[in-house]
């Protein structure tokens, strides 16, 4: 239903697939875009879906597969690198029982990676879902984790 | 026009024309500019990086085939520097490539292999990182192997399924090294929306794709090729047959006027059936219900013998023949002529009957030629496009993709009018769903409003045509309230089609059996070329009426004289000048009574008036409306001859069976949908002892006491051109890669692209007062459901030759019935659940495929299967015109089992 109306916002012109694609996984609670959505989206915008899924699996924003209520995003690039992001992930991989790409069974979180969030003064940074968190440490990260998990 | 300019490539002065494409330029001078993703077909892409060139005035490399030359540019095309960079690029590629040469299909055809070669990579030592994790293979489609490990991630593939085919159903799936390409939502190729045609395949400049059938057959410089034409639909396509030891290895499309190099999936894999060992390859003759095999000399001998002693007994017009759509003009010439000359009588007929019957009395009556008035090609630059009974890309496939490259690139308009919901729908600005059989009401509403709304074009009915006055009276009284009422269609739909139409500058019609099985088929062919007239679209390139025909040389069949009231080229039988013409040419008394018809032609089988019956290549056993009809008339026949390359439901009910050449075997020439002649090359050796077809009609009509003579096809038609002004100027001498299309009246006329330009073939159009008539039959209590039939993509005609071939039969084994979801619910039906189908002529069981395709209360049956005939169920009440039965409108009903 509420795909239908977020679909119908939309001019069927093909500039807008990025938008209608986001805002169709915003308003999902499991952040994902499913097989149907993308018919949808494909006969709304007439683009093959080849095509539609060529763009959602070029972006790593996208994501086919269900994930968790809050998603891990660290960051991989270089002043990240240097300050430790490595041992973060091994950190939250142990952490969450999961590896990287993947969600955790009770469905709260999932882990990735992204390249530069743009806070490098506080490297190593991560986001999780809209929120950006720096001068991360495996405490930090155990508070923050926690603190979600109360939610 | 461009402007012709003046560049430099390594030093020498090039002449070019301004735009042009820098890569191609080059390469066309003789600068052997490597490249792996250009192809000419497709938009560059400017991937591979290996066409980099310096251009002065430019810093650093650009990829050549992105740059449109311009005049006074100062190109460098070889030096070492670019040299080194391109060996990079290519051990670039190879680390990521997955080396299965020695096993590889495309080994001595590969673009990646040739360049290595070229430039000497040493392949143990390439400097990059080797790829070790290969990605899975993807065989699951029945007609193409996809190796991701061997994908240079290119492009070309992916824009030849949507640029050149419109389809779009490949793309890239992740990114980076991740990279592969794949259909649909990534899915395997089986479970996708891939119809087969191999256009990727073709395009692959590696060996990532390749066609399955073709795999380990044979090593590229085994293989002979030939050129030839498809012998499936009316399309006409070239193609460039593969060869080893007389078996087809592969098909790939060539360079034809009507096709480019394109294909579908039947052109490209359906070749299967000419290898089959059910080929006829002996003489048969039937004694005491079975077949023995005979001697060229006995069966023919017994076939003449026959035919005399019917012809002696009972007259000429106990006789009849039935010509073929699938064999070429001169055969269908020869057959004719021994039909006329030998025997007598104009009962001479072929399958056109059931197809585009009313195609040519309707667009003979109204512009004076009943053939598509314009070209394949012009297609790609109308600026609308109305379709209507015409299932474009499935039944013409080749058709369908240049009508998808006018909606996609170029920006047509597209207005679809069909009580189904096909394919094309899906591009169209507006779809109109009619109820079948109320055509001529929805054209006469769409042009009350074009009159209304003055949008008719004035100056050309007053110079071009006659009859408007009478016309227009019909027409006022198809007001769109009315015409909602008769079809169905939304009032507001049909005025923004009226308009849409009305308003375009090159506006092209396309219909086809949608348009002509109806018992008003002749009606809605004048409708149509009514509509074209009011806004003057004919006569003009892009714009006018376009019939598509549906068998290979259906067209041809139609020319050369195998229909009862007209010799080859339409000259009428009834025209006692035409009549003294042929008999002077023939030297023999010939008949001025039409013959008859298909369907007349069964039924005068059945009440015992026609003894003697010689069918070449046609199939009316399955191809024929009302079968049980069929089946009875020919059980009670004296004699019957049937001439085919294998068994068919109707050669197993002759006495004498008579083995063929099929069309890759033999030369001679087929007439596309456009009106092309093109000639044949023969590819392969016949198989056992099977002959051409118009050698046998030769020999039985020499045993019967009149000689004709010929030494080849060349010299039939030769005498065609003698007989028939339209092809005047057609020999095999003129033919080449480009053929000719009529009107040809000499030897000095090109042939004729688009007809009626400045005069129509009558002199002036003619507009036709058309009422709406109901279709003969409709649902009712008893029979409440509205049943239509057609073909599919992946079956052809009565399946003689495509059921034969394995990829398509994978791709649809056997008989269906569309149902829509409300039929369904209503009966408790499931899909794929076997049912029940009646009408009040006959009962199939069949499998029900529930889809929205067809309206609520309406079945849909493809007419290719045997086992569950179409046919049984159709309606044989004719067109009064043309003869053509109802086959698109019956009522049936519907049965859970």
């Amino acid at each position: 239903m509420i795909v239908d109306e977020i679909i119908k916002k939309y001019e069927p012109k093909e500039e807008n697939i990025l938008d209608i694609l986001h805002d169709i996984q915003d308003s999902d609670p499991q952040h994902y875009l499913n097989k149907e959505v993308i018919k949808k989206v494909s006969k709304h915008l007439n683009i093959s879906l080849s095509q539609i899924y060529g763009v959602i699996t070029f972006y790593t924003m996208f994501s086919v597969k269900p994930r968790g209520k809050f998603i891990i995003r660290i960051c991989q690039s270089a002043p990240c690198h240097l300050m430790g992001s490595k041992s973060l992930i091994e950190h939250l991989e142990q952490l969450l029982r999961v590896d990287v790409g993947e969600t955790t069974e009770d469905g709260v979180f999932t882990l990735e990676t992204t390249s530069c969030l743009g806070v490098c003064g506080v490297a190593p940074a991560m986001m999780i879902n809209d929120d950006v968190y720096g001068n991360l440490t495996p405490e930090r990260v155990n508070n923050i984790i926690e603190k979600m998990r109360e939610e | 026009m461009k402007s012709i300019i003046t560049i430099t490539i390594d030093n020498k002065t090039i002449k070019a024309r301004e735009g042009d494409n820098l890569l191609k330029v080059a390469r066309d001078n003789g600068f052997d500019i490597p490249g792996l993703c250009f192809y000419e077909k497709i938009s560059p892409t400017g991937a591979c990086r290996l066409c980099l060139v310096k251009i002065k005035g430019i810093s650093g490399f650009t990829a050549s085939c992105m740059v449109s030359v311009t005049d006074g540019m100062n190109v460098i095309a070889f030096d070492k520097e670019l040299e080194d960079a391109r060996k990079t690029i290519i051990q670039l590629l190879i680390a990521d490539y997955k080396q299965g040469c020695m096993t590889c299909e495309t080994n001595a055809s590969c673009g990646l292999e040739d360049l290595a070669y070229r430039y000497n990579i040493e392949m143990d030592n390439i400097p990059f990182p080797v790829r070790e994790e290969y990605k899975k293979i993807d065989d699951s489609s029945p007609m193409l192997i996809y190796d991701p490990n061997m994908c240079i991630i290119c492009f070309r593939c992916i824009k030849a399924c949507y640029e050149i085919q419109g389809k779009g159903v490949i793309d890239f799936v992740e990114r980076g090294i991740d990279t592969y390409v794949a259909p649909d939502l990534g899915d395997l190729w089986k479970d996708s929306s891939c119809d087969g045609c191999g256009e990727c395949i073709q395009a692959c400049p590696v060996g990532a794709l390749m066609e399955k059938p073709s795999k380990g057959k044979a090593r590229k410089w085994e293989i002979e090729k030939e050129e030839t034409i498809c012998p499936y639909c009316g399309v006409g396509c070239r193609i460039e047959v593969e060869t080893k030891d007389n078996e087809i290895i592969r098909i790939n499309g060539a360079d034809g006027p009507s096709n480019d190099s394109r294909l579908c999936v039947k052109g490209r894999f359906g070749y299967e059936y000419q290898m089959s060992n059910e080929r006829l390859v002996k003489p048969l003759i039937k004694e005491n219900g079975k077949f023995r095999e005979a001697s060229w000399d006995e069966a023919l001998d017994l076939v003449a013998e026959k035919l005399s002693g019917i012809k002696d007994k009972y007259g000429s017009n106990a006789i009849a023949g039935l010509s073929s759509a699938r064999c070429t003009n001169e055969e269908n010439y020869i057959f004719q002529k021994f039909i006329r000359a030998t025997i007598g009588t104009n009962n001479v007929d072929h399958c056109a009957r059931l197809c585009h019957a009313s195609t040519v009395a309707g667009l003979a009556r109204a512009f004076g030629s009943g053939a598509m008035t314009n070209s394949i090609k012009e297609f790609e630059y109308a600026d609308c496009i109305l379709i209507t009974g015409s299932n474009t890309t499935e039944t013409h496939p080749v058709i369908g993709t240049y009508i998808n490259n006018a909606v996609l690139k170029h920006g047509a308009k597209l207005i679809v009018v069909d009580p189904r919901r096909i394919d094309l729908v899906k591009h169209a600005n507006v779809w109109l769903r009619q109820k079948n059989g109320t055509d001529v009401a929805w054209m006469n509403g769409i042009m009350n409003v074009i009159i209304n709304e003055g949008l008719h074009d004035k100056e050309f009915i007053d110079t071009r045509t006659e009859g408007f006055e009478a016309f227009k009276k019909v027409v006022a009284q198809y007001t769109p309230e009315k015409v909602e009422e008769i079809t169905g269609i939304p009032k507001d739909k049909l005025i923004e089609a009226a308009r849409i139409y009305g308003k375009a500058k090159n506006a092209s019609i396309v219909f086809s059996m949608g348009i002509t099985q109806h018992t008003t088929g002749t009606d809605n062919v004048l409708s149509t070329a009514n509509l074209a007239m009011l806004t003057g679209n004919v006569g003009k390139e892009s714009s006018g009426v376009n019939p598509l025909r549906g068998q290979n040389n259906v067209q041809g069949a139609c020319d050369l004289g195998a229909l009862p009231n007209v010799y080859p080229g339409y000259q009428k039988v009834t025209d006692p000048n035409i009549k003294a013409k042929f008999e002077t040419k023939w030297n023999t008394k010939l008949d001025d009574n039409i013959g008859l018809s298909v369907v007349e032609i069964m039924n005068e089988v059945y009440n015992g008036n026609i003894k003697g019956l010689y069918i070449m290549g046609e199939n009316p056993m399955i191809s024929d409306p009302n079968l049980n009809h069929v089946e009875k008339a020919l059980n009670k026949i004296d004699f019957l001859v049937v001439q085919d390359i294998f068994m068919t439901e109707t050669s197993q009910l002759a006495d004498v069976v008579l083995p063929a050449y099929s069309s890759y075997e033999k030369t001679g020439t087929f007439t596309n949908t456009e009106r092309r002649v093109q000639l044949l090359t023969p590819i392969l050796k016949a198989p056992g002892d099977s002959r051409e077809d118009w050698w046998i009609v030769q020999e039985i009509s020499k045993r019967m006491g009149y000689e004709m003579k010929f030494k080849n096809q060349e010299e039939i038609l030769n005498e065609v051109a003698e007989v028939s002004p339209i092809y005047g100027g057609i020999h095999f001498s003129r033919l080449g890669v480009e053929g000719l299309q009529w009107p040809c009246k000499d030897e000095n006329d090109p042939g004729t692209k688009y007809l009626h330009k400045n005069k129509f073939s009558r002199g002036l159009g003619l507009f036709s007062p058309v009422d709406y008539i109901p279709p003969a039959e409709l649902p009712d209590d008893e029979y409440p459901y509205l049943l239509s039939t057609g073909r599919i993509l992946y079956h052809y005609h009565t399946g003689t030759m495509s059921r034969k071939v394995s990829i398509l039969n994978d791709f649809e084994p056997g008989p269906y019935a569309e149902i829509s979801p409300d039929i369904a619910n209503t009966l408790g039906i499931s899909d794929r659940e076997n049912i029940r189908i009646s009408s009040r002529r006959g009962t199939i069981i069949t499998k029900a495929r529930i889809t929205n395709k067809v309206d609520s209360k309406s079945v849909f049956i493809p007419f290719h299967f045997a086992e569950a005939a179409a046919n049984k169920l159709t309606n044989d009440a004719l067109d009064p015109v043309a003869k053509i039965p109802e086959l698109k409108v019956a009522a049936c009903k519907i049965e859970k089992l």
